[in-house]
């Protein structure tokens, strides 16, 4: 064959046909390996609802409770804590829940709670992920009304889980799906649609 | 075929000529060492990329040994670090040697990178030779990064946390690019499993191809030196560079002295100092990884603290992660934003030198405000020296583009 006889049309099509089946292949091949990297089946069926029995809390006590190998605060509030909840609107980012990936819409409330006694959020900075500490003292001078405070960043969130405004945290700590099946016995990982 | 079996039998110049006729071996030799010519005037700075070589095969040796001991679940893994300390023989060097080796790569790293910013070698023709290096300096961080989740300490547990957070502030993919990383709705077993691949294959390979380039790219345009001349211009009868001497045996010859005394220092922090008050092995690792709490005051390790000083800088989760990434990623781009004419610090004017030794104090003063807790005077100070890190490669085309330079010798000189 000579150079005259080459159909270089014929030649360019084959090789980007080829390149470009080459390329769908190896995404496709790509597939078992990045699902692989997804939460196992073991995983998914290790991060089951737990249940909290909450029956012998009292009011200002506080459980911490993992689900999913995550943190998740369980907060008996005092009727005090609930009245201060309403008086620090504006210092906060999100006062109304308005962000809806954070809690789910039964908890989209004044309290972010089902109940308005009981908090339930996640004890997950929503910055980087640290483990907020409570600090449930009211300390006037610093416009301060109790809540938890991040020692990794400093960010600030209040008896809601709600953030404080100027803080690195973007938004509110997250209220994980939950339901009272009892009075005594709160089920976190579960809700079935409504509280 | 009876001419071939005389041919193959009949032995003309030893096992050497009987390897070469099969594998380029004197050749490469020739290549890469004896017939390899660099400056003859190379000073202290020069040793670095020999004792990153050093460094890197004590982390392999080590690693190796520790991975016949070391479990990767999170049920064992901080008791068989402690089996390793207690109970292994010599099991307590083989650790420290790998702890203490990884925050000396890292200082030998950044004195290597130091000196390519003093001399310009990573200016042209070095361009892809610094490239390749800084994919080095990435892909490092990783490896110390998921080698720092193994023991299953507090610190480890709860670093991991923050970093692989980070990942979650990139908008909309975020979330389920975390939960990919993890492999669970938490840091859990299966992220030690997979961080323990990455530590003792993946990122090891990775290192060494990429290392192996780095010197590839560096022989093909031959090494800078202090003056920033190019000695490949002055060329004797011979065809060898009259400011060169063969990198073997002469270079190997001074970078064993260094090797020596960089590893009189190194043994003077395992044996002495292995913790080096907290700085190279936190003390809250010492404490497993708890899932309910997060220690009261959490730091990285030195090595990464100026970037992290900087994302802790911002007080804003997406800006906080952009500018901690431009932070790291910025020095990429030295090549392009250095304007002056001449390479090495010695020809630069008063401006270069100023802005580089800025530079130098802002480093170390980062690094040292990311290891304080966040308090508004610390994260007050963290945001000025923040500046002054962007603004030294930001204004850089700038002011190396005005700066007064001194002419450049033909030929290389000596100093002191």
């Amino acid at each position: 064959m000579t150079e005259d006889d080459l159909d270089r049309n014929r030649r360019h099509f084959l090789t980007v046909a080829t390149a470009v089946t080459g390329v769908a292949g190896a995404g496709v091949a790509a597939i078992p390996f990045i699902s692989s990297l997804r939460p196992s089946a073991r995983a998914q069926a290790l991060g089951a609802p737990v249940e909290v029995s909450i029956g012998s809390m009292q009011p200002g006590e506080m459980l911490r409770v993992l689900w999913r190998g995550r943190l998740v605060f369980v907060l008996r509030r005092t009727e005090e804590m609930l009245t201060r909840l309403t008086e620090n609107a504006d210092m906060l980012r999100d006062p109304d829940s308005a962000e809806v990936d954070q809690q789910p819409a039964y908890a989209v409330n004044d309290t972010r709670s089902v109940r308005p006694e009981y908090l339930v959020v996640e004890g997950s900075c929503t910055h980087l992920g640290c483990a907020p500490l409570e600090d449930f003292d009211v300390r006037p001078a610093e416009g301060w009304g109790g809540g938890f405070f991040c020692p990794c960043h400093g960010s600030k969130f209040d008896l809601a889980g709600r953030v404080f405004k100027g803080v690195p945290a973007p938004t509110n700590l997250r209220v994980p799906p939950h339901r009272f099946v009892r009075d005594d016995l709160i089920l976190i990982g579960q809700d079935s649609g409504a509280a | 075929m009876a001419r071939i079996e005389a041919e193959v039998g009949k032995p003309q110049g030893g096992l050497m000529k009987w390897i070469d006729d099969r594998f380029p071996f004197t050749e490469t030799m020739k290549y890469h060492a004896t017939e390899y010519y660099a400056s003859k005037n190379f000073n202290v700075w020069y040793v670095f990329g020999v004792l990153a070589f050093v460094v890197l095969f004590i982390q392999l040796f080590t690693g190796i040994f520790l991975t016949m001991n070391y479990k990767p679940a999170a049920t064992e893994a901080f008791a068989s670090v402690e089996y390793i300390m207690r109970d292994v023989e010599w099991g307590w060097l083989i650790r420290y040697l790998h702890s203490t080796g990884a925050s000396f790569f890292f200082i030998v790293v950044y004195l290597h990178m130091f000196r390519a910013m003093l001399y310009g070698s990573y200016k042209k023709p070095r361009e892809l030779i610094w490239i390749i290096g800084m994919l080095i300096f990435l892909v490092l961080m990783a490896e110390a990064f998921a080698g720092y989740l193994l023991p299953w300490g507090q610190m480890s547990y709860w670093g991991a946390q923050v970093i692989i957070s980070l990942f979650g502030a990139i908008p909309w993919v975020g979330d389920a690019l975390v939960e990919i990383i993890r492999g669970d709705y938490s840091i859990s077993d299966v992220t030690l499993n997979r961080f323990f691949a990455l530590h003792v294959i993946a990122l090891p390979l990775a290192l060494i191809g990429l290392v192996f380039v780095h010197i590839v790219a560096l022989h093909e345009v031959g090494s800078n030196n202090p003056d920033g001349i190019d000695i490949k211009k002055n060329k004797g009868a011979d065809g060898v560079p009259l400011d060169g001497v063969a990198f073997h045996p002469y270079h190997t010859s001074k970078d064993l002295v260094a090797i020596i005394i960089f590893l009189m220092i190194f043994f003077s922090v395992v044996f002495f100092a292995p913790d080096m008050g907290g700085y190279f092995l936190e003390h809250a690792n010492f404490e497993p990884a708890n899932l309910t709490a997060t220690p009261e005051h959490i730091a990285p390790v030195w090595y990464f603290t100026p970037f992290y000083a900087i994302l802790r800088a911002v007080p804003d989760k997406l800006w906080g992660f952009i500018l901690f990434g431009l932070s790291v990623m910025l020095p990429l781009f030295l090549p392009w934003l250095d304007r002056s004419r001449v390479k090495s610090i010695r020809y630069r004017g008063w401006i270069y030198k100023s802005a580089l030794s800025i530079f130098v104090v802002t480093f170390f003063v980062l690094g040292w405000l990311g290891t304080m807790p966040a308090e508004p005077m610390y994260v007050l100070a963290a945001r000025v020296f923040s500046v002054i890190y962007f603004a030294f490669f930001i204004l850089m085309p700038y002011y190396t583009a005005i700066d007064k330079t001194k002419p450049v010798p033909e030929r290389v000189v000596y100093h002191g």
